[in-house]
């Protein structure tokens, strides 16, 4: 398998929205490095007779009726929100304005 | 730039000449289920914020979501209107983005493995001709939450402090439609964007599976544009215009982006890839973000549901539920009619097939039914910014209130100019037409002997135009009716009125 390179890492940070700093990255390539090698042992196993598959429980149209159920009131479900105003969760501006 | 900085376009024949556009259109549709895709939370339109919100579609952690059935029947049918297969295996997948409109910071949808794939949709252009748009894919997917940007001086996201999150909407059933490139249809590029989202509104309609509200967002439509130098047959490099929401626009966006495109690749520069912002104001676009790395969604198997893999016999039924197509049917009614082009095109953008068809059902001859859904209710309507089968519904008033009203003309109850006034009575909430002509006292004079004294007096005042008449100018009738009418204080049968004048005058 592919190496994963610093740049991958630095990718994945990005999209993660998680600050690394040059050590970290560092640490962060050999570390997910390691893990990808452990995982990658998996490829070894004899899949050939093995039809592949997308969900480990052999089960699929798993549907409910249309049905309303209750819902939280607004109370709760703003319960855990950090900020709210206006019935509505606040959050923080979407737009960094460089 | 900022919205409002113009860029350079180039004329749209100018951009014909030198370049063939390929177009690519999205849609998305919300289905009108009770529930939500993968909660039981409902979907009202306009309700309070927040309260229709549950631990799945706020991604609450541990909360697990199950595959709404309807949303899946109605996802198999669009596909088999669309003329698509249907995916005997067909799986979700997590869309994974940073964003506060999903909480989950993923939106479950379909990737590698759709629903429905492989389709097509002929529609009718305004020349005349058909082109036939072929489809892509339609997949499942779920609604975002609505924020509201504050601290901004327009309410728009650019300048904002913070903003405000409604997840009413988060998890409502969403079905994407996307259509493969669409080359070839040169000047007729804008008309087809915008036929292909007309056509496909009414066969979504048709199906019965979405209100199809543009302006209400139950449908929107994102516009793919690129221009390729003419004849090279390489497509060029594509923009993206977000949200356009009504057909005038979609046609609108279509011309602009082909004349800016145009402008730019004639001066040597290059189209960037981006998404653009629609202004429906000012009818221009504005550059959103760069598609970079901001597109890389790191899609992957949704590992809580499983597969939906239909039988075969019941996407067959499924089939069978089908409505028959909007185009063929609005020319099987037009033709059993009897309605011109430009009638049924008037009926058409008013909206009122269906209502029409119930009131031809209901009893009623397609020309009154068109007649009475078309003028003052029509015109109360507009004033009220909503379309006629809604403002009628309203107000209670459906086909049995205008066969009623027929049938007290065509009884000889009433003449036209007293029907219109017992429609108006009818739309003031009086009551059915029959209570109205009572309460009001409209009600034809049948007195023979009254009309026989109004016309001979008629007659009498008017020698020059009875003579005329008498000569065989049959024409001139309409003044003397006129008058009788006036005579008989608009209680008159016109037709009775006309028959005796000509009988008169020796022309019976």
């Amino acid at each position: 398998m592919a190496e994963l390179t610093r740049d991958a890492v630095e990718h994945l940070a990005r999209l993660a929205r998680i600050d690394l700093d040059e050590s970290e990255l560092n640490r962060m390539v050999g570390e997910l490095g390691v893990i990808l090698e452990s995982v990658a042992t998996v490829q070894q196993a004899p899949t050939e007779a093995v039809t592949p598959m997308s969900h480990p429980m052999p089960l699929v149209n798993v549907t409910r009726p249309d049905q309303i159920r209750p819902s939280l009131t607004p109370q709760e479900a703003l319960a855990g929100a950090p900020e709210s105003d206006a019935q509505r969760f606040s959050v923080p501006r979407i737009l960094d304005e460089d | 730039m900022s919205a409002g900085d113009t860029e350079a376009l180039m004329g749209y024949d100018d951009v014909l000449a030198a370049y063939d556009p390929a177009l690519g259109l999205e849609v998305h549709v919300e289905l009108g289920t009770n529930t939500k895709m993968f909660c039981g939370c409902a979907t009202t339109f306009g309700a309070e914020p927040n309260t229709q919100v549950c631990p799945v579609c706020l991604g609450l952690p541990g909360a697990l979501p199950v595959v709404n059935a309807i949303g899946v029947e109605s996802a198999i049918r669009i596909g088999l209107a669309l003329n698509c297969e249907i995916a005997t295996w067909s799986r979700f997948a997590r869309k994974n983005y940073f964003y506060p409109d999903m909480p989950k910071n993923f939106q479950t949808s379909q990737y590698d493995e759709p629903i429905a794939f492989g389709g097509h949709l002929d529609v009718d252009l305004e020349d005349g001709t058909v082109f036939r748009v072929e489809i892509e894919r339609a997949h499942m997917e779920e609604d975002t939450g609505k924020s509201l940007h504050v601290g901004g001086a327009t309410g728009r996201i650019h300048g904002a402090t913070h903003s405000l999150v409604d997840y009413n909407r988060a998890g409502i059933p969403l079905i994407e439609i996307v259509t493969k490139p669409i080359v070839g249809a040169g000047e007729r590029a804008p008309d087809v964007a915008r036929a292909y989202v007309a056509t496909l509104r009414d066969l979504l309609k048709a199906l019965g599976v979405s209100d199809v509200k543009m302006e209400q967002g139950s449908m929107r439509c994102d516009v793919n544009l690129s221009l390729s130098p003419k004849g090279s047959g390489v497509l060029g490099t594509r923009t993206e215009t977000k949200n356009v929401n009504s057909l005038r626009s979609v046609e609108r966006a279509v011309r602009y982006e082909m004349c800016r495109h145009g402008a730019i690749l004639a001066s040597g520069g290059s189209i960037l890839q981006e998404t653009r912002h629609w202004h429906e104001d000012t009818g221009i676009t504005t550059s959103g973000r760069e598609k970079s790395d901001a597109e890389d969604y790191r899609y992957f198997p949704e590992p809580d549901l499983v597969p939906i893999a239909p039988a075969r016999d019941w996407v067959e039924e499924l089939r069978a539920t089908l409505p028959e197509p909007p185009a063929q049917r609005r020319k099987r009614l037009q033709a059993a009619y009897s309605y011109s082009d430009l009638e049924m095109r008037d009926v058409l953008n008013a909206g009122l097939l269906d209502l029409i068809e119930e009131t031809v059902t209901a009893g009623g001859s397609p020309a009154a039914a068109r007649k009475w859904w078309s003028g003052e209710v029509a015109r109360r309507a507009n004033a009220d910014g909503q379309d006629v089968p809604s403002y009628a519904a309203g107000l209670g008033v459906g086909p049995a209130q205008v066969v009623e009203l027929e049938t007290l003309v065509t009884s000889g109850r009433l003449n036209d100019a007293m029907a219109r006034q017992a429609w108006e009575g009818v739309l003031d909430g009086e009551g059915s037409p029959t209570a109205v002509a009572d309460a009001r006292g409209l009600q034809l004079n049948q007195d023979s002997g009254a009309l026989e004294t109004a016309v001979d007096a008629v007659i009498a005042a008017n020698p020059e135009v009875a003579e005329k008449i008498r000569d065989g100018k049959v024409q001139a009738v309409g003044a003397l009716i006129g008058q009788v009418m006036k005579e008989m204080r608009g209680q008159g049968d016109a037709a009775a009125a006309r028959a005796l004048i000509l009988s008169r005058l020796g022309q019976a």
